[in-house]
């Protein structure tokens, strides 16, 4: 039976990130993966026979530039254009449209409030600032402060030395905003709901808080880090879905000689005397590794797939308290035609990016208490995009597809399992919202695919179907993500790794995690990173 | 007026007559500086007062529990308070249905009403906060640890907390980090069983603060409470024999004794700043006082917005100042009864302590939903004390006087409070009704202080009784805002004192003394 070096659990973004890197470094790597095609959350498939879509990920920006570049993404295929547009619509039949050009952009919020247009320039600002301190975190792994091992002691020195740079005021500024709400934050510069709705979607997409609640000012950087051909916080397309980023990854590591293995579920990794031997499959074919890397979240891996009997009692009970709450449901609707939007003047380029239907902070924290009370919300927060409008060869000529991204929805219905009636009034509540805004919606729907949470854990394997692999709250960030002091993409049993969104950074189609897994897995065999770029300042 | 000499010169004007205003009056008295004290209203204390609400009954007027004020503070003034108690009082988390849990001693050291098994969990959760406390408790007694300046004696304290965290076992250093910023319903859903306990521990770390049990960073709330201590145990209350008046009439008394002069009746118009440098304050009626050091134990964007002439702060501290969030959503009831209430299951002696409704970590939850859009609680959350229990001259024989902290009840009510008094009176009332039944039958008076009339009452902004949430953001060296959380402003010789200074408020003494002390401390080294 052929030894692999590596075997890698799931062909997730992550996992083929990891995959590329290890196989570039000259390991022999296979890729096992349960579904028939790779990509995890982030792929494209056909909707009705003639529409191409992403089913879960939507948006394109986090994704690392360097791993683009090391792993020669845009060689194999990946292209990823920006928004040129969005909007909020709102209730009285106004709209604030969003642009890609600062200045324009401010132009529109002035159209509201001179304050806020003024509010705006600093607001960037400030958030940039945040941002510019934490993005050279992302590709390294977080040290552990409660150990005294030299690396931990240096990438200590390596934060303490970040921290040294900011200012007092910049420090005491920065650990203001860590701590704050997004609703908090953003009363700080701007007085008008619209525009504050507008920017809080950013605080709370994929996180099980509402936009009052402590720490989501935070979360707003995991979707502002990004950057699209250098335009940082600019949201971007991958053309041809998001399946595009993954088809290039896999590509990637094909073309450097890497195997994927698709139809093919693991059910156990196969653990003797405390190492990872490689995993079982579903079937019961072994796959022997000297290796394993896990790219399934924290809790299928050691709920799931390792013996309980492996690990320690303290470590699983950490596991098991890993908070992996789903928030957020996706809908997607394949369209006749093009739809309406009365309120937005002819011609706006705002359908070419997101379209909300919340104009207030109130009402998106009020579908947050409906999620807390077990239910999906009758107001939804949605985030809606359109990306034929961008990439016309996703759909026969005319014919659209609607991507809505819908917050909040619940792992379980109060208390109990989803039912497919459950799941149709959900999908209800989200078309009856775009219809008020939007006349005839209803009748170009041609085809459309629900996914609440348990259809994206039955599916893609995200236990409650978290979409970050656990929530991005301070006690499952840094050095405690997933588990305090298994933070560092080892596990308690040798040879074992995990490399998915459950570990730092975090989620969001990054690619950090996998890298920086990667990364982890070299310095244990004591092989060369040179292959791997380091984090690059792009702000 | 108490005391008037006409002097118009003094080396130091406290501004305030609370807690804070007093303990500082006092350090700098007793350091040797002629201090005058001034107070806007004819009575001392603030919200740590007793006041007569109905012919013959009287209440504690904000704070009706003494369970934080710092042993440092009794020290430095020479407090003998044996008068005021010698045993804690308990806390009951009340539940008509299922009967209460009585915890005894600091924060339940013993506790009853509940399985054996759910006594040991209660036990090791407690054992873990407390340890987590002690490690934060150290920082209160100081001023805050300032990024870009940390003094020696900030490294050193730091070192030692760092120590002491480490000699707990590695560990016990990654459950701290790991909670410290967490919320509380997570930790005690992991930890408990017991949803009243669960309930009483949600409460307790959301109780004056605008956080629900669920928001990240509930836990500091818990931290708080429990860093603090009362007859030498941490986590420790009682209800204060003489009411929280006592409590003010001891510290008032250690301020005369230093030579403070104290004026009531004397609010401050302006803080006169001449050439940049705090020289005095200026009455209403015009009268100037002169001192070169002003320290300001009021709210902090009173003294900074208000009293300041225009221009004494920059722009950046002044927008700092003015996002201060400082809206409180704590309502006081105060009944008059001709009888003691008998709360359901609750023995006589526990009944003595702190009775609180909250009754699930949901319930407390649902409680704040509301209050996040200007509403308030349809099924609130209350803490009660029965005063006339622990000191019998609080009400006529027979009869008993209830108080009460009611939450949520926001400042900014959505219609407006006038309009709806009287249903959050009607819902209070019917809460404590089914706690315990027959109450309403023995009401003779009442007295309802909403956040807008504790504005107005006691000169807090916002009816905040913190000075300014006490939420992660408005902590440690961002309290009241950075640019005049070490005590001093960027105005020389004016001093802030208040709950809205590091570490914040409860009936600690601690900003007053942590601020004097900085006072006396900056003109040695001058």
């Amino acid at each position: 039976m052929k030894l692999w070096d590596v075997v890698i659990v799931g062909g997730g973004h992550n996992g083929l990130v990891a995959a590329c890197y290890l196989q570039r470094a000259g390991l022999d790597v296979l890729v096992v993966e349960k579904n028939a095609w790779v990509g995890g959350a982030a792929t494209s498939r056909r909707l009705a026979e003639d529409v191409t879509y992403s089913n879960c990920s939507y948006v394109c920006s986090l994704f690392r530039s360097e791993i683009m570049r090391d792993l020669e993404l845009p060689r194999h295929g990946l292209q990823v254009i920006g928004y040129e547009g969005g909007a909020v619509l709102t209730r009285s039949g106004g709209y604030l449209a969003s642009y890609r050009n600062h200045d324009q952009h401010r132009r529109e919020f002035a159209r509201y409030s001179a304050r806020d247009a003024e509010a705006y320039d600093r607001y960037a600002r400030d958030v940039t600032r945040q941002c510019r301190f934490i993005q050279p975190l992302l590709l390294r792994t977080a040290p552990d402060p409660f150990s005294f091992k030299p690396r931990d002691l240096q990438e200590l020195l390596f934060l303490a030395r970040k921290v040294g740079d900011l200012s007092a005021a910049e420090f005491a500024r920065t650990a203001r905003f860590w701590t704050m709400s997004i609703a908090d934050f953003l009363d700080e510069y701007f007085e008008t709901e619209v525009i504050k709705a507008y920017l809080a979607l950013s605080g709370i997409i994929g996180t099980a808080l509402g936009p009052m609640s402590p720490g989501t000012a935070y979360v707003l950087l995991h979707h502002y880090m990004g950057d699209v051909d250098g335009s940082v916080g600019a949201w971007g397309y991958a053309r041809g879905g998001m399946g595009a980023i993954t088809q290039a990854l896999a590509s990637s590591f094909q073309a450097a000689g890497g195997t994927i293995r698709t139809d093919s579920e693991v059910a156990s990794v196969k653990v003797r005397g405390g190492r990872s031997e490689g995993v079982v499959l579903a079937g019961g074919e072994e796959v022997r590794a000297r290796l394993v890397l896990s790219n399934a979240d924290v809790k299928r891996t050691f709920l799931k797939l390792v013996d309980e009997k492996e690990l320690p009692p303290p470590f699983l009970d950490r596991v098991r308290h890993f908070k992996m709450r789903g928030s957020s449901g996706k809908v997607n609707i394949a369209l006749d035609g093009m739809p309406d939007f009365p309120a937005l003047p002819s011609g706006s380029t705002a359908v070419k990016g997101d379209l909300h239907f919340t104009d207030t902070v109130e009402r998106i924290e009020r579908a947050y208490d409906d999620w807390k009370a077990g239910r999906w919300s009758a107001d939804p927060f949605l985030d809606a995009m359109i990306p034929t409008t961008l990439d016309p060869t996703l759909a026969a000529p005319g014919k659209h597809f609607m991507s809505c991204f819908v917050q909040y929805c619940p792992p379980k219905v109060e208390g109990r399992d989803w039912t497919d009636a459950d799941r149709d009034a959900f999908a209800e509540t989200v078309v009856s919202q775009i219809a008020d805004y939007s006349p005839g919606f209803r009748d170009r729907i041609r085809h459309m695919e629900v996914r609440t949470p348990r259809e994206l854990e039955a599916e893609v394997g995200l236990t409650e179907g978290n979409i970050f692999q656990g929530e991005l709250t301070f006690d499952q960030l840094l050095f405690n993500r997933p588990v305090p002091g298994y933070a560092q993409y080892r596990t308690p049993i040798k040879g074992l790794y995990l490399c998915g969104s459950s570990t730092h950074p975090g989620g969001g189609v990054m690619g950090a995690p996998g890298y920086n897994a990667a990364a982890e897995v070299l310095r244990d065999l004591k092989r060369s990173r040179q292959h791997m770029s380091p984090a690059h300042d792009v702000l | 007026m108490t005391s008037s000499n006409g002097k118009t010169s003094y080396d130091a004007v406290v501004i305030g007559g609370g807690h804070n205003g007093l303990v500082a009056a006092a350090m700098l008295g007793r350091a040797g500086r002629r201090v005058l004290l001034v107070e806007a209203r004819d009575v001392l204390g603030g919200g740590a007062g007793t006041h007569v609400f109905h012919p013959g009954y009287k209440v504690n007027s904000l704070a009706h529990l003494m369970n934080r004020l710092a042993p440092e503070v009794e020290r430095a003034l020479g407090l003998d308070l044996a008068d005021l108690g010698t045993s804690l009082a308990p806390t009951v988390a009340l539940d008509p249905v299922r009967g209460p849990v009585v915890l005894g001693g600091a924060y339940g050291d013993s506790l009853s009403g509940v399985t054996p098994d759910e006594a040991g969990r209660f036990a090791a959760l407690r054992a873990l906060l407390m340890s987590q406390a002690d490690l934060l408790a150290r920082f209160l007694a100081r001023p805050p640890p300032m990024p870009g300046e940390l003094s020696l004696g900030d490294a050193v304290d730091l070192g030692k907390a760092a120590v002491a965290l480490l000699k707990r076992g590695r560990s016990a250093g990654r459950d701290f980090a790991r909670m410290l910023l967490t919320n509380i319903a997570d930790v005690v859903d992991e930890h408990l069983d017991d949803d009243r306990l669960k309930g009483l521990l949600a409460f307790d770390a959301t109780l004056g603060i605008h956080l629900g049990p669920r928001s990240p960073t509930s836990i500091v709330g818990l931290y708080y409470r429990l860093a603090g201590s009362c007859l030498g145990a941490r986590g420790g209350q009682i209800v204060p024999r003489g009411g929280m008046g006592a409590v003010t009439a001891h510290l008032a008394a250690a301020a005369r004794q230093a030579g403070v002069e104290i004026r009531t009746g004397a609010p401050v118009a302006a803080i006169a700043a001449d050439r940049g440098r705090a020289s005095g304050i200026v009455l209403p009626w015009g009268a100037r006082i002169a001192a070169p050091l002003i320290v300001s134990a009021i709210h902090p964007v009173t003294t900074l917005r208000s009293l300041l002439p225009p221009g004494a702060i920059d722009i950046g501290l002044d927008r700092a100042v003015s996002h201060i969030r400082s809206r409180g959503d704590a309502a006081k009831l105060h009944l008059a009864l001709d009888a003691v209430p008998a709360f359901v299951g609750v023995p006589a002696e526990a009944a003595r302590g702190r009775l609180v409704v909250a009754p699930s970590v949901d319930h407390v939850e649902r409680a704040f939903n509301p209050a996040k859009y200007g509403d308030f609680s349809p099924d609130p959350v209350i803490e009660i004390t029965l005063p006339s229990l622990t000191d019998p001259t609080f009400a006529p024989r027979g009869g008993a006087v209830l108080s009460a902290i009611v939450q949520y009840a926001p400042y900014d009510l959505s219609g407006g409070w006038d309009a709806r008094r009287d249903a959050f009176l009607e819902t209070v009332l019917a809460t404590l009704e089914r706690h315990a039944p027959g109450l309403r039958g023995s009401i003779v008076g009442a007295e309802l202080l909403l956040p807008p009339d504790i504005e107005a009452h006691f000169g807090m902004p916002g009816g905040h009784w913190h000075h300014g949430e006490l939420q992660v953001d408005q902590m440690i060296f961002n309290r009241p805002a950075f640019g005049a959380s070490g005590y001093e402003t960027p105005v020389p010789g004016l001093y802030l004192a208040s709950a809205g200074s590091h570490p914040g408020g409860g009936v600690s003494g601690l900003p007053g003394y942590n601020a004097a002390r900085r006072a006396l401390a900056k003109e040695t080294a001058a």
